[in-house]
């Protein structure tokens, strides 16, 4: 059982074990949905629902999974929730905003298969969270994802007037970008500890 | 000779132009970085001055090469290359081994700007990246700290200074026990306030006869330094104020809630890189924010930043990483602190987001 406070919790996963700039989780969305300031905040608001979705569900599962010994099925569960909590986030984003579920394009589905949302769930049984420290977890996960995506959104958003050489144009100015990011952070090392 | 009388001439605005310029602004802000060097040097001899000389040469010359690689003209004469080795090479500790500080350099200007487009579409400030770069890379050499003002330094190197590329630094102990006065632990205020709670007295920290990063030390001197800039308004001086004003406050409230525990806010304002850090560091043009709210909301973050990584955080020293998360928000601070267009009225304006 784990004893941390759920604020420290939150912390923890919002800054100094930032999934995004310190564990390296989901970066595919986070460097395909970072062009726009637009996107990213919605992107980021959609990762947190299923976020804490996923944590309650994932919660309640492995509960049963450790009554009937069946933790092996662990993985495939959680997969199985995620999926259909995005299934969820997709039906609405569509009916109340086309236009939105168009920007967000294959990003949006895609985040069934993020890393850092089975991370989050997995990470969250591994360090035996109670039920509120679970979602202190998650939301902090979450925030930290849309903070990292809206930080890069608005970096992004500068360099599109930049003189940026050939080489450095597109992916490769991207990745130096949340390099550089993931270097800031390290800052918030050891906070609160 | 009627003809020339009747003839017009056409030009576009601007008409009356300031003679700031920006080669003359950065030349102005290497003049006011020779003092704090000059003290630098008088403060740890021979290797500081190497180091800042290894820094700059190597700044320059990897500014030359990517402009050469890009098939760009060269930029080296807008000076701004030369502040970002001479501030790289103030904020590293001055026994670094110059191999290290070399690479730090090359990192600095390539990563930290020429591979955004250069001077102007730099997002983070370029020596700051050189530096953060640097302490995750080499962390030991990054915090090992010598003695101000040892004896010979003028004459003799620090012994890591002179490492060979890729070899563990030299052990300086017995070269310490040699110049340093008794006593000398090798741990900057900051850590000596932070790990043990021996606090130091606010005359020396003013003064600048502490030990820490080579240019950090004189507080004094860079707060004139700064004046002088500021007072011909090459450089921004509400962010200074607002750095120091946030982190003078909320160490100020920690200490009052707590004495024992917390420094009091002098002591936060006069060490480690708090001064070079928000007047020379903070200001950085291209990458702070330009609206005036955001100006204000962007020194005041970098002050609390500080002084909650110095005080929770793992780490003593928290100035760097506050200046470029800074750096990171700045666009975000932009965009919402944009200005109501002059006319437009606020419902409107609302509706259009």
């Amino acid at each position: 059982m784990s004893v941390e406070s759920p604020a420290l919790i939150f912390l923890n996963a919002f800054l100094i074990n930032n999934f995004v700039l310190a564990l390296f989780l989901g970066l595919c969305p986070f460097l395909g949905v970072s062009n726009k300031l637009k996107t990213a905040l919605p992107m980021g608001a959609a990762v947190i629902f299923v976020m804490l979705v996923a944590s309650v569900c994932a919660y309640g599962i492995n509960l049963l999974l450790v009554r009937f010994q069946i933790e092996y099925l662990r993985l495939i569960a959680y997969i199985a929730v995620i999926a259909s909590a995005v299934q969820l986030v997709e039906m609405t984003v569509k009916k109340f905003s086309p236009a939105l579920f168009r920007m967000l394009g294959i990003f949006l589905p895609l985040i069934t298969t993020n890393c850092a949302i089975l991370g989050m769930a997995l990470f969250q049984t591994a360090n035996e969270y109670n039920f509120v420290q679970s979602l202190a977890f998650s939301l902090g996960a979450g925030a930290g994802f849309t903070l990292a995506l809206v930080l890069m959104a608005g970096l992004r958003e500068r360099l599109d007037l930049a003189d940026v050489p050939d080489v450095c144009m597109g992916a490769a100015i991207a990745m130096m970008l949340a390099g550089l990011l993931s270097l800031a952070f390290m800052g918030f090392a050891g906070l609160g500890g | 000779m009627s003809d020339a009388l009747l003839q017009a001439e056409l030009r576009t605005s601007p008409h009356v132009r300031g003679d700031l310029t920006v080669d003359k602004i950065m030349r102005h802000v290497v003049y006011a970085l020779l003092p704090v060097c000059a003290w630098a040097v008088w403060q740890f001899g021979l290797s500081s001055l190497a180091l800042l000389v290894v820094c700059t040469a190597v700044c320059l010359g990897t500014e030359q090469v990517v402009c050469r690689l890009s098939g760009r003209a060269s930029t080296l004469g807008d000076w701004s290359v030369a502040i970002t080795g001479l501030l790289l090479a103030l904020s590293l500790p001055p026994g670094l081994p110059l191999w290290m500080a070399a690479v730090a350099s090359v990192v600095a200007v390539a990563i930290g700007k020429s591979f955004f487009g250069g001077l102007g579409f730099n997002v983070m400030n370029p020596a700051l990246v050189g530096r953060a770069f640097a302490q995750a890379a080499f962390t030991v050499p990054m915090t090992t700290w010598t003695p101000s003002q040892a004896a010979g330094r003028f004459t003799e190197f620090i012994p890591s200074s002179l490492t060979l590329p890729f070899l563990q630094p030299r052990s300086i102990e017995a070269w310490m026990d040699r110049v340093a006065p008794d006593g000398f632990t090798g741990a900057t205020p900051l850590a000596l306030m932070k790990f043990d709670h021996i606090p130091t007295d606010a005359l020396p920290m003013l003064l600048g006869t502490i030990t820490g990063s080579a240019g950090e030390t004189s507080a004094l001197l860079i707060l004139l330094c700064g004046l002088y800039l500021v007072l011909r308004k090459m450089m921004d001086g509400r962010v200074v104020l607002a750095v120091l004003g946030s982190a003078f406050l909320l160490s100020g409230a920690f200490f009052l809630w707590n004495p024992d525990v917390y420094p009091d806010p002098v002591f936060t304002l006069f060490t480690g890189g708090m001064m070079l850090g928000a007047v020379f560091m903070a200001t950085d043009m291209v990458a702070s924010p330009e609206t005036r709210w955001g100006v204000w909301i962007y020194g005041g973050l970098i002050g609390v930043l500080t002084v909650i990584i110095r005080l929770f955080g793992a780490l003593n020293e928290g100035v760097m990483y506050a200046i470029l998360l800074a750096n990171a928000a700045s666009p975000i601070i932009d965009n919402l602190t944009q200005p109501r267009i002059y006319g437009a009225v606020k419902t409107a304006e609302k509706k259009a987001v």
